[in-house]
């Protein structure tokens, strides 16, 4: 990718942030959004933009970057375009771990990952063995077959899970999966930041991997990849990634779609490129994603998870006509 | 240098075999070719090289290094493979991808540099894919993805080269185009095995056959040796002659129609 490509992520990143911290039920000049983060202006415009918005913001970067990565090493490991943690049940499962945290009553900041992380683990493992079972890995609508029934078995087990919660419980099914970044509080953040910046930097490491497991398996054990071992740290650094973004924002599909794609049709061919193009790009697109969930219905607030479904569904059936 | 010796492999539920006892060499400076019948063993004896299949019994070495307990990326800077149908699931640049060949020489940060480079440079004439360096992968006919894959193999720098079924879906003049490409190859004193189902081509290409059945070696030699009617009939179950090829007096398999 030319040097001018990446200063174009990153013009649209800083652009998606500005627009994230200035627009919303009440739109602020960037001016006085820059004022305001040094904490000069009118104490309101300082409150919304520092307590509200920009942890908002900051929980959408974290989470589109870590949606984008665990797509783009999805897709490259199993040779598979149509590869993302939402689609493959992934997320499912991670939300299915953390709710079950939430419910034992767990606390939030440190262990919610964790168990969200366990949930995810699990849910790749399963869909891995349905395709296996139903076909081997090789066919890609199989794959998706699995992690789609596997998704929809997770959200039935959420709903039964919160069912009796009640009204009590901070964060309800629905919250849950459609997804928001709203609220997160900073310590939250800090701790989501942490387990995505070492799952991404772990990702960057095996990237040449993931380079070589797209030519197929026994070309990449050919090329000196020890493909078992190889694989499976790949998925669960994936799974990691994906069980942070739904540990911090519930179930947000489709990122890991179409990000990658995006990152490819941009110029980015080798992981390591695409992996960190698809971390600029999701962070943008989650960004952009919320000030839309945000404005178009103000002061109601859409699903995070509806807006990106809305980008993401028909973006996948372009994809899907590609694949077969 | 390929060493088989007493290989047995044996799939995870399979009833039999798929490696019985397999022993045989592939010296360097020739082609040696690995024939059979389908399930015979030949493409386990592939993944038995890369160790993508455990043996339970024997070994498999690739000059001094044991398959079974090598590092895998120190054997594939000895050792190169080109399977049947590798193929990036993203598109890439022809020379972004004979350049993966050079990652079995680099850690998981360190550079590809200029040595990387000419090495892959190296590769791409080697194979006579010059003129398809910057076309892009998914653009190739079979016949040029072929030469692709084989500057791939070679970028690897390795002395031993082993092609699993070479031939398939190219047409006469590419796969013969091909197979002369390796027999250079193998006169520049590179090991190369070839796995194939095509024994009239590989007969006229290589100096050694190994006749694969039921995971067992039916007969190795040279291919007057081993394409001998009364052998090929009972391992192909089928009724043949063996006649000559007109110019180079190799043996051709002639397999009869049934009345």
């Amino acid at each position: 990718m030319t040097a001018a490509r990446w200063g174009l992520l990153l013009l649209v990143l800083v652009c998606a942030i500005a627009a994230g911290l200035a627009l919303g039920p009440v739109a602020i000049g960037v001016g006085d959004v820059a004022r305001a983060l040094t904490g000069i202006g009118d104490a309101q415009v300082v409150a919304i933009v520092r307590d509200l918005r920009l942890s908002r913001v900051a929980l959408a970067i974290i989470t589109g970057a870590g949606l984008g990565m665990s797509g783009a090493a999805l897709q490259g490991t199993l040779r598979n375009p149509l590869a993302e943690p939402y689609l493959l049940g992934v997320s499912g499962g991670a939300a299915v771990g953390a709710v079950l945290a939430v419910v034992a009553g767990l606390s939030m900041v440190v262990a919610l990952p964790v168990a969200a992380f366990a949930g995810a683990a699990a849910a790749v493992v399963l869909v891995l063995l349905i395709a296996r079972a139903a076909s081997g890995r090789s066919d890609p609508r199989i794959l998706l077959m699995a992690g789609v029934v596997v998704g929809a078995f997770a959200n039935a087990v959420i709903m039964v899970l919160l069912a009796g919660a009640g009204e009590g419980t901070v964060r309800n099914a629905l919250w849950w999966m459609m997804g928001s970044v709203a609220g997160a509080d900073w310590p939250t953040l800090c701790w989501l930041a942490a387990y995505a910046v070492l799952a991404g930097a772990a990702l960057l490491t095996v990237a040449r991997d993931i380079d070589l497991l797209a030519l197929g398996e026994d070309a990449a054990a050919g090329l000196g990849v020890p493909v078992a071992m190889a694989t499976r740290r790949i998925f669960l650094l994936s799974a990691l990634l994906a069980a942070v973004t739904v540990a911090g924002a519930g179930l947000v599909g489709f990122v890991g779609l179409v990000v990658p794609a995006i990152a490819r049709a941009l110029g980015a061919r080798r992981s390591r490129h695409v992996l960190v193009a698809s971390a600029m790009l999701g962070g943008a697109l989650v960004v952009l994603a919320d000030v839309v969930a945000r404005t178009v219905r103000a002061p109601a607030e859409l699903p995070l998870g509806a807006v990106t479904a809305l980008v993401g569904v028909p973006f996948f059936l372009l994809r899907l006509r590609k694949v077969s | 240098m390929i060493t088989v010796s007493q290989a047995v492999v044996r799939y995870p539920g399979a009833r039999v075999n798929a490696l019985d006892g397999a022993s045989f060499e592939a010296p360097p400076g020739c082609v040696t070719a690995v024939v059979g019948p389908n399930g015979s063993g030949k493409s386990t004896i592939v993944r038995a090289l890369i160790g993508q299949v455990p043996l339970a019994g024997g070994s498999v070495r690739v000059g001094a290094l044991d398959v079974a307990v090598a590092d895998r990326r120190v054997l594939a800077r000895t050792l190169a493979v080109v399977t049947q149908r590798e193929e990036p699931a993203f598109p890439l640049i022809v020379r972004e991808y004979v350049m993966l060949g050079r990652y079995p020489h680099h850690g998981a940060w360190s550079a590809l540099g200029p040595a990387d480079a000419e090495a892959a440079d190296a590769a791409v004439a080697l194979a006579g894919a010059e003129s398809l360096a910057w076309r892009r992968t998914d653009e190739l006919s079979g016949g040029e993805w072929q030469r692709v894959r084989l500057a791939r193999a070679l970028a690897q720098g390795g002395e031993v080269l082993v092609l699993d079924e070479p031939g398939t879906f190219l047409d006469v003049a590419h796969e013969m185009a091909v197979f002369e490409r390796l027999d250079t190859l193998a006169r520049e004193g590179r090991t190369i095995l070839l796995v194939s189902h095509q024994l009239n081509l590989v007969a006229r290409f290589a100096s050694q056959i190994v006749l694969l059945h039921h995971g067992r070696v039916a007969a190795a030699g040279s291919p007057s040796d081993v394409m001998r009617g009364d052998v090929l009939e009972s391992v192909y179950e089928w009724p043949l002659v063996v006649s000559r090829d007109p110019v180079i007096g190799a043996p051709v398999l002639v397999p009869l129609r049934k009345r």
